[in-house]
């Protein structure tokens, strides 16, 4: 075994790319969770992020383009959830799980012509790394910038708190977490076009392989705090890769074992952090969940 | 010069008309109290006025010009403000991001923190604005919700129940508040079914009934019986006190002892008490004196050591709760929302919950939802419970009218034995006299009936025997024929000496 083989520059720029779409998609659901929705559907929109992308960026020979496409169609299934959920009133949990399974199907569907095929080159900056990964470090600033600072941010908390004071206030809560979903389903979008673009690059069926079930769970365990939500994305992306150079090198430790270390790695750190804290000082927005209904 | 003008109001919901052609006038500088029993359309009034419902029909007027706000935040741009019955407040959120959330678009966060300090020194309602709502006490979250108000430099200042959750000492805090707002010439208009308050703080007051306004008064010049009459439309007759008590001993307490259940809650230590047939027991005193252990310890949430508890002579202090209501010892706990009734359950699911066992509505393990339902409407029909049906949660009921169902349905559940807890706390003057009527209607049928309240005036208004539980004991039982103030007082003060003296 040679450990020298691993060049710790490269190391950190393939952690570094393969955190990237777990950060857009976890960022995306803080926002929506912290205005006290919960999508479980982030897997779904992941994946029609993915398939959009691709078949925008090989039509138009453009990955920014697909990019966009990623986002919009991310954003209208995301609203699709909105709409049953907040308008009609459907229960969050079962509306996400079906999204998921919605997502995989119909990008399933699409799929079938683009497999095979290549699509145009990102722009890379360097290595692996590609214009999303620094944007996605600049999402995650701004998205706590916008929490912790502003004042839209401040009443978007407000709402994921206490939506009953906050409709008492007079703020539109369901608009406020259609926007809020809207833009958690064009994050989870990107996230999903990252792995179809760039990552891997090409359109296999069921390719997020259970990304967006990781971007939950990092949300959860970050305790709803974007800094830990990069951390989170970081540890498990950097376990990945580290894994995967082990594997290679042939270290002699079961491939089960080293393929589970990310997840073990990700879920213990995390819960070091929020050990020995009250639910409330974890930061659970206390209407996450909870169906609003502005008629009574 | 009148501030706000109301002209035929009226608001209809599905099934019921909450408003019907509501008028009246608030002056600049008048506190103006608000009076109504629950669901006499005080809500849906100052709901309107806040913008937060849309009249059918009528119109207001705010300094002569028609007022129609769009929502709150055009009522609070006209310089209206409201402090909420619950508190529209954040508990994760500070005190300064609270206050920043109800006011204005343009205000800066930024000195915000400052302001805070002027306002709340200046009207005397001490505030940190660093610390989390959630950590705050409910006097502290009232005054959160009173210097937002302020800081928007009201003209008019609604005011829901504002002294339900208030001590005594915090209550004239928030009157000398009240008052000196008024002195400066803002308009408040006070929600409350506390009449004593209301004479004491008001200059006008409006009193609505069944949505239409019935009488405009100054309520210093009534006294707190005449207001009660007009809220609800009839003469309010004290009820009879129940007959003798019998003979048989249904419930027996012998020397009941039990641990504090958790870090604040109250040991209770040797209480012995006998309850015969036809008898009301008032238990007084403060809550948070064991009252809640006393009744989780009856209702057999909590088990009591053998021979402890006895019903009609059978030992059922290791029994719990359904074993319990099965041989006839029914209650009824304080907190009607989440410990009497499941707030989000229908009122037919609420019934069965209690009603399952006395009432035979399961066979084989199987409910029967008719029978339930029945039982339901029965209760609804027999304690003028007002609700859209009784397929509607128990959320939706106003706090009155869920009280009357839930000590309805042990009622009608012909128990040997009742004991309720705070029967007829936070309800309006009506709906308290029909739970106390009910009470003493079940005694005279030969129920034992067990009271523990707050409230003296109802206790001595419908009890045969009293005692006082201080600090987790219970002084001796008093006849309440005869018993003066000086000796409740006296029993109140330490149950021990009150046993002493009974005992002599």
């Amino acid at each position: 075994m040679d450990l020298a083989a691993l060049d710790p520059l490269l190391l950190l720029a393939s952690l570094l790319a393969a955190a990237t779409p777990l950060i857009w998609a976890a960022m995306g659901e803080l926002v929506v969770e912290r205005s006290g929705v919960l999508n479980l559907g982030v897997e779904g929109m992941m994946i029609i992020g993915a398939i959009a992308g691709f078949a925008a960026a090989v039509a138009t020979a453009s990955p920014a383009l697909g990019f966009l496409a990623a986002a919009a169609a991310g954003a209208a299934l995301a609203l699709l959830f909105g709409l049953l959920t907040q308008i009609l009133l459907a229960n969050q949990v079962a509306t996400g799980l079906a999204l998921t399974m919605f997502g995989l199907g119909l990008a399933a569907l699409i799929g079938q012509p683009y497999s095979g095929i290549k699509p145009p080159p990102a722009t890379r900056l360097a290595g692996q790394i590609d214009v999303m990964v620094p944007l996605g470090l600049a999402l995650a600033g701004a998205v706590w910038w916008f929490l912790a600072r502003s004042r839209p941010g401040l009443i978007l908390r407000a709402v994921g708190e206490n939506h009953d004071a906050a409709h008492a206030l007079g703020y539109p809560v369901v608009a406020i977490r259609l926007a809020a979903i809207a833009f958690g389903g064009a994050c989870a979008g990107l996230g999903g076009a990252h792995l179809s673009l760039v990552r891997v690059p090409q359109w296999t069926e069921g390719m997020t392989a259970g990304a967006g079930w990781i971007a939950l769970a990092i949300v959860v365990f970050a305790s709803w705090r974007p800094a830990r939500v990069v951390l989170g994305a970081w540890l498990f992306g950097g376990v990945t890769i580290l894994q995967l150079n082990l594997q290679a090198l042939g270290l002699g430790i079961g491939s089960a074992w080293m393929s589970m270390a990310p997840y073990l790695m990700t879920i213990l750190v995390l819960v070091l952090i929020s050990a020995g804290r009250s639910r409330a000082a974890l930061g659970a927005p206390a209407c996450l969940g909870r169906v609003f209904d502005a008629s009574g | 010069m009148s501030l706000l003008t109301i002209e035929g109001l009226t608001k209809d919901y599905p099934g019921v008309r909450a408003n019907d052609g509501v008028s009246l006038s608030i002056a600049p500088g008048e506190i103006h109290a608000l009076l109504g029993e629950n669901g006499a359309g005080k809500s849906t009034l100052v709901k309107m006025i806040y913008g937060l419902v849309r009249p059918d029909a009528g119109r207001m007027t705010l300094d002569g010009r028609p007022y129609a706000p769009a929502g709150p935040a055009a009522a609070r741009a006209a310089g209206i403000a409201m402090v909420f019955q619950h508190f529209s407040l954040f508990e994760a959120l500070s005190v300064a991001e609270n206050i920043a959330l109800g006011l204005g678009p343009a205000t800066p966060m930024r000195g915000l923190a400052r302001r805070i300090a002027e306002v709340s020194a200046a009207y005397g309602l001490p505030l940190d604005p660093d610390r989390a709502v959630g950590t705050l006490s409910a006097g502290e979250r009232q005054r959160v919700e009173i210097v937002r108000c302020l800081l928007q430099g009201p003209r008019l200042l609604i005011m829901d129940e504002p002294t339900s959750v208030l001590t005594p000492g915090e209550v004239e805090t928030l009157f000398a508040t009240l008052r000196r707002l008024a002195a400066e010439g803002v308009a408040v208009l006070y929600i409350s079914h506390k009449l004593e308050e209301i004479r004491a703080l008001c200059d006008r007051a409006t009193i609505l009934r069944g949505g239409r306004v019935v009488a405009t008064c100054d309520p210093r010049t009534q006294t707190a019986r005449s207001l009660a009459e007009m809220m609800v439309g009839a003469v309010l007759a004290p009820p009879a006190r129940a007959g003798r008590a019998g003979t048989r001993t249904l419930l027996e307490l012998r020397g009941l002892t039990l641990p504090a259940p958790g870090r604040f809650g109250t040991p209770l230590s040797d209480i012995s008490l006998t309850l015969r047939e036809g008898e009301i027991l008032g238990i007084g005193g403060v809550a948070g004196n064991g009252q809640e252990e006393l009744l989780a310890a009856l209702s057999g949430e909590r088990r009591a050591g053998p021979g402890q508890i006895l019903l009609a002579g059978t030992d059922i202090g290791p029994l719990g709760p359904e074993a319990r209501r099965g041989l006839g010892l029914c209650t009824a706990p304080e907190e009607r929302l989440g410990h009497a009734a499941a707030p989000d359950m229908t009122l037919v699911e609420n019934a069965l919950i209690s009603g399952l066992v006395r009432m035979r509505l399961a066979r084989a393990g199987i409910i029967r939802w008719g029978a339930a339902a029945e039982f339901a409407r029965a209760i609804v029909a027999a304690f003028d419970v007002r609700c859209a049906g009784v397929d509607h949660a128990a959320r939706s009921l106003s706090g009155g009218n869920l009280q009357k169902f839930v000590i309805g349905r042990e009622i009608l559940q012909r128990p040997a034995v009742l004991a309720v807890n705070q029967p007829s706390w936070g309800v309006d003057a009506a709906a308290a006299a029909a739970i106390r009527r009910a009470l003493v209607d079940l005694a005279a049928s030969g129920t034992g009936v067990l009271v523990i309240s707050q409230d003296l005036d109802e206790l001595m208004e419908i009890s045969t025997g009293f005692a006082a539980l201080v600090g987790g004991r219970l002084s001796a039982v008093r006849s309440t024929a005869g018993l003066t103030v000086d000796e409740i007082g006296l029993m109140l003060g330490g149950a021990a000496e009150g046993g002493d003296d009974a005992a002599a």
